[in-house]
Formats: structure tokens, sequence, C-alpha cells
């Protein structure tokens, strides 16, 4: 049910994220289906034997994230591997805001973004000189920095014996449970998703994607580099303290250990196998990242009525498995899922003649 | 007074002086064309005036200005575009795109209206892009509009960048051997947009050129440069008949 052709007759019409009625709609009832979907969770718990909607809202932090991160690697070309510790600083900038001060969550949300944007900034100062592998270390070294202020600035972060927060409230209503956290989240996944949309598809975006491509021509048709640079870590590390803001006000206990480089790499692998440079790519990526472990453990699950030691064997297996699983996505998909998806659409578009 | 004048400039990489206390003034409205062998200075030049290279000495002086100290972007800002030898096109970009990054320095859309995108920043788009396919319609690469550069011929990509200089509105055009490469319908093509750009938009072109038939029929004035030393400046009919440039540059030969 493809439109044979699309014709516009406006700029404004030719701007538009979704051009076609059909995709207009079936956006539609993928909206529908995301409002619905803590009410349906239940019976696919059960089948599946997992909690869904904690994934659910999992998936929906970990895309703020990397939509996050997808506009600074992805989009700016410039890598970071301190996305985990800028993610702890928006965690613990939250947590600290709402607890020893009483600011409402509200209000503190993004302020937390706010201070994570300025933290974010500072390290991104090497950026104007650094690029690629360097930029790398540089962006490590704010990750163990972060970590080691965290857990060793104990008067304001607890230590390592972590930090208990309270759930958001409004208006005296408390969202503590999975049900009306998963709307909390999902408002805020659909805010960062058409934030993204936009910045790529106006000047500040495609300032960026100029700086990935040839910084060279940028400088010389006008683009301010250096703030521009600056700028990117600052709005994809505002996004991730919005991502950590939401993830402390869930988990409700936050420690240092939540933060530690592995989470910095898993954010950098969303992106590279969702897609980078795509506004799906963090999407496809989160998804991915999120459920393939827990895929990996409905074999688990069914090895062990065959043999019983079957979960000790394969549960250690289980992150060779994955690391596997990525290493043959580079190989034969290094564009990302989002590539992949366009492939699909395109090959449907004229089957079955698609010659 | 010169629109865009060198005074006394110099700039050496490692012991090789690249430049070696060049003058020139390009005059308002006029098409300047720059020559001489490979390794001449030529596209250091412009990397001076453009502010990728920072010159030893002497002065760049734009509008009654000096710019030495100015970063790129402020200079492009002042009215200054390029086309690069090398085609630099952000190649992942469709033309549309590159060329609305030629009107960068036009639009105020920032990270927050932009996040927003819906009235002032959408408003800002459409305007722009008017002035763009005005462009596109100009340089006749409408039916490439929504192509990726990376997948254009290379005749093409050297027009798409040709068009995202314009895009700049400048009032000052450096083209880098833009015919370098091109069969001969395709220069001719492009000396009519040099041409047209320079007549109708009252756009200063400095050019650097080694096709020696475009050169002379073109140009206004041209500048001759061998070793980083300015060896002659004039017409095109006293450029060939000088005979250092004969000599320097076209090897004793007559000039076509």
């Amino acid at each position: 049910m493809q439109q044979c052709g699309i014709f516009h007759e406006t700029y404004t019409e030719d701007m538009a994220i979704f051009q076609t009625p059909f995709s207009r709609f079936w956006m539609g009832l993928f909206f529908v289906f995301l409002a619905i979907f803590p009410f349906i969770s239940k019976p696919i718990n059960a089948v599946l034997g997992t909690n869904t909607l904690y994934l659910a809202n999992l998936i929906g932090i970990y895309i703020i994230g990397a939509h996050g991160l997808n506009l600074l690697t992805g989009f700016t070309g410039q890598i970071s591997l301190g996305h985990g510790a800028f993610m702890g600083v928006g965690a613990y900038a939250s947590a600290i805001l709402t607890m020893k001060l009483g600011i409402p969550f509200l209000i503190a949300l993004p302020l937390a973004g706010l201070i994570t944007a300025m933290v974010g900034m500072v390290f991104g100062i090497p950026s104007l000189r650094l690029k690629g592998l360097y930029l790398a270390i540089a962006t490590m070294a704010a990750q163990f920095i972060i970590e080691y202020a965290m857990r060793n600035w104990t008067t304001l972060t607890g230590g390592s014996a972590g930090m208990s927060v309270r759930p958001p409230s409004f208006f005296g209503f408390y969202i503590d449970s999975d049900r009306s956290y998963y709307y909390l989240i999902y408002v805020f996944v659909i805010l960062a998703t058409i934030y993204t949309k936009n910045i790529i598809r106006s000047r500040p975006g495609r300032a960026f994607v100029a700086i990935r491509d040839r910084y060279l021509a940028a400088e010389v048709i006008g683009v301010n580099v250096w703030l521009y640079r600056i700028l990117s870590f600052g709005i994809s590390s505002f996004m991730v303290g919005i991502a950590g803001g939401l993830w402390a006000h869930y988990v409700l206990v936050i420690s240092d250990e939540h933060f530690v480089i592995w989470l910095s790499v898993q954010y950098l692998a969303m992106i590279i196998i969702g897609g980078m440079g795509h506004v799906m790519g963090g999407i496809y990526g989160a998804i991915f990242m999120v459920l393939l472990p827990e895929l990996l453990r409905i074999p688990e699950h069914y090895l062990t009525v065959i043999n019983p030691n079957a979960f000790a064997i394969f549960h250690s297996l289980r992150d060779g498995v994955f690391g596997l699983i990525i290493i043959l996505f580079l190989i034969f998909e290094p564009d990302g899922l989002a590539a992949r998806w366009h492939t699909i659409k395109n090959y449907w578009k004229l089957w079955p003649f698609s010659y | 007074m010169p629109l865009l004048e060198m005074k006394d400039v110099y700039l050496h990489f490692g012991g090789i002086m690249a430049l070696n206390g060049v003058s020139f003034g390009v005059r308002k409205g006029e098409i300047f064309a720059i020559i001489g062998p490979n390794g001449a200075g030529k596209t250091s030049i412009f990397n001076c005036i453009s502010g990728l290279y920072h010159p030893d000495r002497g002065k760049i002086i734009f509008k009654k200005k000096e710019i030495n100290k100015l970063s790129p972007h402020r200079r492009a800002q002042l009215g200054l575009a390029r086309s690069f030898q090398n085609i630099e096109l952000f190649k992942g970009m469709t033309v549309i795109d590159n060329l609305m990054l030629g009107r960068h320095i036009h639009m105020r859309t920032d990270l927050i209206t932009g996040g927003i995108f819906f009235g002032k920043a959408r408003r800002e788009e459409v305007r722009h892009r008017e002035v763009v396919e005005e462009i596109i319609d100009f340089l006749e690469i409408q039916n490439i509009r929504k192509k990726p550069v990376g997948t254009l011929a290379y005749g093409l990509q050297k027009r798409v960048e040709l068009g995202r200089a314009l895009a700049l509105d400048p009032n000052v055009l450096l083209l880098d051997e833009p015919m370098a490469g091109m069969n001969a319908e395709e220069t001719e093509d492009m000396a009519r947009f040099i041409l047209d750009i320079n007549e109708e938009r009252d756009v200063t072109i400095v050019l650097i050129e080694h096709d020696m038939g475009v050169v002379m029929d073109i140009s206004d004035r041209i500048c001759a440069l061998d070793f980083g030393v300015k060896i002659s400046e004039g017409r095109p009919d006293e450029i060939q008949s000088d005979p250092k440039v004969i000599s320097a540059y076209l090897g004793g030969e007559e000039v076509v």
C-alpha cells in the first residue's frame, strides 16, 4: 500500500517527517500500542516469564541516553567513553536536588540535565584539540574522574553505600509503580526523539554533520566549529543526564557501581548496533541491548529441563554469546539496524516485482 | 582601494618558503586569476585568505579591515566564500543540505528553536530553502537535489561545491581550480556560470586555474606566481607577452 510518487507542493510538506498517510497511519497505530502496552503486559509476562513492563522502562531510559550519545558520536563524530559517568552525574544531581534540597521532581530533573550538560561541556573541552582515539582516551579520563568523585565524595553522594531516592510525586500522587513510571518515561522518550529529529533537520544538526564529515570545509563556510563541538557535548550530556535522573527515581537506590565504564561501552554499542547518524539508531540499539540478554535467558531456561547443570554452563557462556552477536553484527551490518530497516523497506516497496 | 588585498605576505613550511612577500589587490567586481606552475603557492594564498593558514608576516585586508587574526568562520561572515581544489563537500548529505549549510551564517535557529522546529525555525527553513532552490535552478541541478553528494559524478560535485559557496551570498568568491578534471563541455558550462555569478550577482571572483584558454578568456586581470614570488600582474594580453611568465610557467612556448 505504498503511494507511487510523492508530490509536494510546498517546502513545508517536503520537510514533514511522515510524508505519506500510510506512514502516518502506522505511526498512529504504534502510539496506540505504546499507550495500551502497560495494560496488556500481564499476559505477555506470563508467556515470556519476565517483567516486560520493567524491560520497557529500561529501554525507554536507554533510548533517551542513546539519542544523546548519537547526537555526539553519530552526528558530530566525536566519540565519548564518559557517557556512563555522565548518566551518573544526572542521577546523583537529581537525587541530591530532590532528597537534600527538597526541590520538586519536575524542576529537579531538568536542573539535573543542565548540571550534567555543564559537566559534559567541561570534559568536552579536549574535543577542541583532540579527535578519534585521542578523544576517546580523554573522555575515558572523565569517566574515571567522575567515578572517583561519586565513590569518594561521601558527604554528597553517600559513597559506595549508595543513596536512596524517593519516587517522584505530583500533587500528592506517587509515581511508584512500573505502570505509572512507564508513562512518565515514555513522555520523555517521545520528547527526546522529536527533539533529536528536529535538531537534525534544522541548522544546528546540519552544522553537527558538517563537522563530522569535513570540519575544515565547515569552518570555511562559516560554522563556528569550536562552539558547535562544545554545544554537541552539552546537549548530549543533557539528554544522558535526564536519562540518569529518570533512572535514579525508578530504581530508588543509586550507587557508583551502576555508572562504570561498562555502561559507557554499552551506550556506544547501542548506537553502533542501532545505527550511528540515524535518529532511529538510538531506539533500535537500546531495544537490542536490553532484549538480547533476556532472549539469551530463554534457551537457558529450557535447557535446564534436560540437564540441571545447563544453567551454570550457559550462564557463563552468555556474555560470550552476547559479545559474539555484537561482533557478527559489526561484520555483517556495520551501518546498524537502522540501515538494515531501510534496506528491508526498499525491498518490499516494489515487491514482488523488484526489477 | 581594492576590496581584497594581500600586503607583503610571507608563509613558510619548515625550510620551504611557500609565499615570499606576495602582494596584490583585487578590485570590486572583477575576475582576478592567479596562475603559476604546480607548487607556486596559489592554494597557499587561498588558505591564507580564508584563514586555514596563518602567514608569518604581512597583512590581508578585506573590506578595509585587517583579517589576519580572524578565525575562518568570522571571515565567512564578512563575505568571503571559497571552493576547494579537492572537493570538500559533506558527502553523506544531500545536495539541498549541502547548500543549506551555505546559508548557515544567514540563519539564526539554535538548539532550542531548532528542537521545537515548528514556528520560527520552520519559517526560517522555508525562507532559506527558497534561496537555495533559486541557486539550484541557476546551476541547473534540479534533478539531483535530493541525492547524497557522494554518489554524484565529479563534474556535478564541482558544481554543487560552487553552489554551496554561492549560497553564502559572498562579496568575494575564491575558486580553486573549478575546471580541473572536466571535459570541454563541462568547462564551458563552468566558465559561463562564473561569468554569470560575476555579472548578475555582483560577486568579485578570485580564480586559480590551469586551463589557460579559460583564464585568458574570462579574467579581467591575472597575477602570475612562481616559487612563492609574484612574477607578473596585469591584463591577460600583458601576461601573455610577459617574457618572465613565458619562461617560468609556459616553458618558452607561445600562449594559446
